[in-house]
């Protein structure tokens, strides 16, 4: 186990270093100048131009600053945003908050996902099945923004029942709408795989033997059935954790949910080019750690699978 | 119940029933033959989920092509004076803030859908298909970097890539560069899945046996291996031209996807976010469009999926 976790990581680097130099290269390669697009419409004097230059390593060949960007990096050191804030810092406050959200739509999702996809999987064929299917595939189809945006009109402003947008401080009780929203996009392929994982399972050899020993279904179901099927759904969660971790910003902005997607969001509208590559930058490092953290996860649930020295 | 059983008899002994070899070995020559994709189409046709789809997709092509047929109102002709008016009086659908029509724009906006979901499908089905295919069939260092360098772009979520590249190339915003920026990291998952089919079916048989007699390697490959191998790349592909769609819509929400000229619905959407309490029409019709659409491509990819999967059959 510890041959393969160090496998991994020193797999890990080559793709770090590629996807740090690729997002570093997307927007120091393009054309224009950074330094003079910072002024707007005033025309600075060279020497101030100059200075700038020298002070954010621009006048250094991009393989250099690249390095030093890295170098940066690894020093907990991840820029400036326009406002003067290092981002670090933004991220400090703004991690929490993502975190949170995070954890309450996978809650969500886990509870009705699994519970709709056991009973679809147990009653295949039947009429709560071939409802389900309908309802994920419509899910499947809907873009998370349509979903915010229903969810925010109906249970925000027709019924009253929450918060549109995300009071300050971001208290639970204004997170759960979306994280509702965030839950309906996963929610539907929890649903399926559960309810895939619950067929092929309930077919297994073992489940028989369970049922000829005289073995009551109320034992069988969560004892045989379910456990055994929920690897593959516990992976899927996890996996989803990460890309919740990074890939809020929809719903974030249309929230208001001051976590790192709506910074993100905000530092888009705003067009501040270097904060949105540092912002990327660390979401993939997250991204990358979660799944590896993911796979190590799934030899640790299923003991079939053995990862070789 | 008849009985074999004679009153003498103590145990009972099966009569041997011996299946005639003859009709084990003969073949039925004249039957037609079958492989997977006659296979495939006896069972899609079956299904009304496929007819249904495809009639959608049908619809929504003709609608891309021919948007005059469907209205006469001119989506950029807009009157501040209409703004947010209900339907009725030469429209169906009601005016947005601007005062264009809602159901015109509709209607014009899905030749930018439709053509950006086209354009990253063929963008990441041959990228999808060249890389996977070269890693699959050659193996060693080919796939080893090839395979590298799919982890790379796999790793970075492509909706936020497509975001930094947007951002960077925002006054070149066009369905190309939106195009570009979406397909050229939403490649690896179709050469992944291409390359994972090519390493099971390059030790087939028929693969030794052309190799046998003499048929080039470059030949074995496209003309025996990719063949054989292609299926779950057809559906992926139909999957991925819905996610194109998506994905496009959301740039174009987020504000770095297609320049506010172009009509799209993904722009409408965005520029109805204010009107949400006053006029939520503007906001709900475009969506439902949207939605349909990606239904109705995602419809199609599951049956194809069911079609062609023995495993995806077995579970329905």
């Amino acid at each position: 186990m510890a041959g393969y976790i160090a496998r991994r990581l020193l797999q890990a680097i080559p793709v770090l270093l590629g996807t740090t130099f690729l997002i570093y290269f997307m927007v120091f390669a393009m054309p224009g100048d950074p330094v003079v697009a910072l002024f707007g419409d005033k025309t600075p004097p060279p020497q101030v131009l100059e200075a700038v230059r020298e002070r954010y390593n621009l006048d250094q060949p991009f393989i250099v600053q690249y390095l030093l960007f890295l170098a940066g990096i690894f020093q907990g050191d991840f820029g400036v945003s326009f406002s003067g804030q290092p981002v670090s810092e933004i991220l400090a406050e703004t991690f929490p908050v993502t975190l949170r959200l995070a954890i309450l739509a996978v809650l969500i999702e886990m509870v009705f996902g699994i519970a709709i996809g056991l009973v679809s999987g147990l009653r295949k064929g039947g009429i709560f099945d071939a409802s389900f299917l309908v309802v994920s595939l419509i899910l499947i189809s809907l873009p998370v923004f349509v979903v915010a945006f229903v969810a925010q009109y109906v249970f925000g402003i027709q019924l009253g029942w929450f918060r549109t947008t995300v009071g300050p401080g971001a208290p639970i009780q204004d997170l759960i709408l979306p994280a509702i929203v965030l839950a309906t996009i996963s929610f539907a392929q929890i649903v399926r795989l559960t309810r895939a994982s619950v067929i092929d399972t309930g077919g297994q050899d073992f489940v028989r033997t369970a049922a000829s020993k005289g073995l009551s279904r109320r034992r069988i179901v969560p004892v045989h059935i379910l456990r055994n099927s929920l690897i593959p759904v516990v992976t899927y969660l996890a996996v989803d954790f990460g890309v919740l971790m990074v890939g809020a910003t929809v719903t974030e902005g249309i929230f208001n949910v001051p976590g790192v997607g709506r910074t993100l969001y905000q530092a888009i509208i705003r067009g501040e080019g270097p904060t949105v590559v540092s912002f990327v930058t660390v979401m993939v490092l997250i991204y990358l750690v979660i799944n590896l953290l993911v796979d190590l996860l799934y030899a640790v649930l299923d003991p079939r699978i053995r990862y070789a020295k | 119940m008849p009985s074999n059983t004679r009153p003498a008899q103590a145990h009972f002994v099966a009569p041997i029933d011996e299946t005639p070899l003859v009709a084990i070995d003969s073949v039925k020559a004249e039957g037609k033959p079958t492989n997977l994709w006659t296979d495939a189409w006896r069972d899609v046709r079956k299904r009304p989920m496929f007819w249904i789809s495809s009639a959608l997709i049908v619809l929504i092509v003709v609608v891309a092509l021919f948007p005059t047929l469907f209205t006469s109102v001119d989506p950029r002709f807009c009157q501040l004076s209409l703004s947010n008016q209900g339907p009725g009086d030469g429209s169906v659908l009601g005016y947005n803030r601007q005062g264009c029509d809602i159901y015109s724009r509709i209607i014009h906006g899905t030749s930018t859908s439709l053509s950006v979901g086209l354009i990253v499908t063929f963008l990441v089905a041959s990228l999808g298909i060249f890389f996977g295919a070269l890693a699959g069939f050659y193996g060693g260092w080919v796939d080893a970097v090839l395979s590298r360098l799919g982890d790379i772009f796999f790793s970075i979520p492509y909706i936020l890539a497509a975001v930094v590249i947007m951002s960077v190339l925002s006054q070149y915003a066009s369905v190309w560069t939106i195009s570009l920026a979406i397909g050229i990291f939403a490649w690896p998952a179709t050469a992944r899945v291409l390359r994972a089919e090519i390493l099971r079916v390059k030790n087939s048989d028929f693969v030794m046996a052309a190799t046998a007699v003499g048929v080039t390697r470059l030949r074995i490959l496209i003309r025996h291996v990719l063949p054989n191998s292609i299926a779950p790349v057809i559906v992926i592909t139909t999957i991925s031209l819905a996610s194109a769609i998506v994905a496009e819509a959301t740039l174009s929400f987020l504000g770095v996807g297609l320049p506010s000229s172009t009509m799209s619905w993904g722009n409408d959407i965005s520029q109805a976010q204010v009107d949400l309490r006053t006029n939520p029409q503007t906001l709900i019709l475009p969506s439902i469009a949207l939605s349909v659409t990606v239904l109705s491509f995602i419809m199609l990819g599951e049956v194809v999926r069911d079609a062609l999967d023995p495993k995806a059959r077995a579970q329905r």
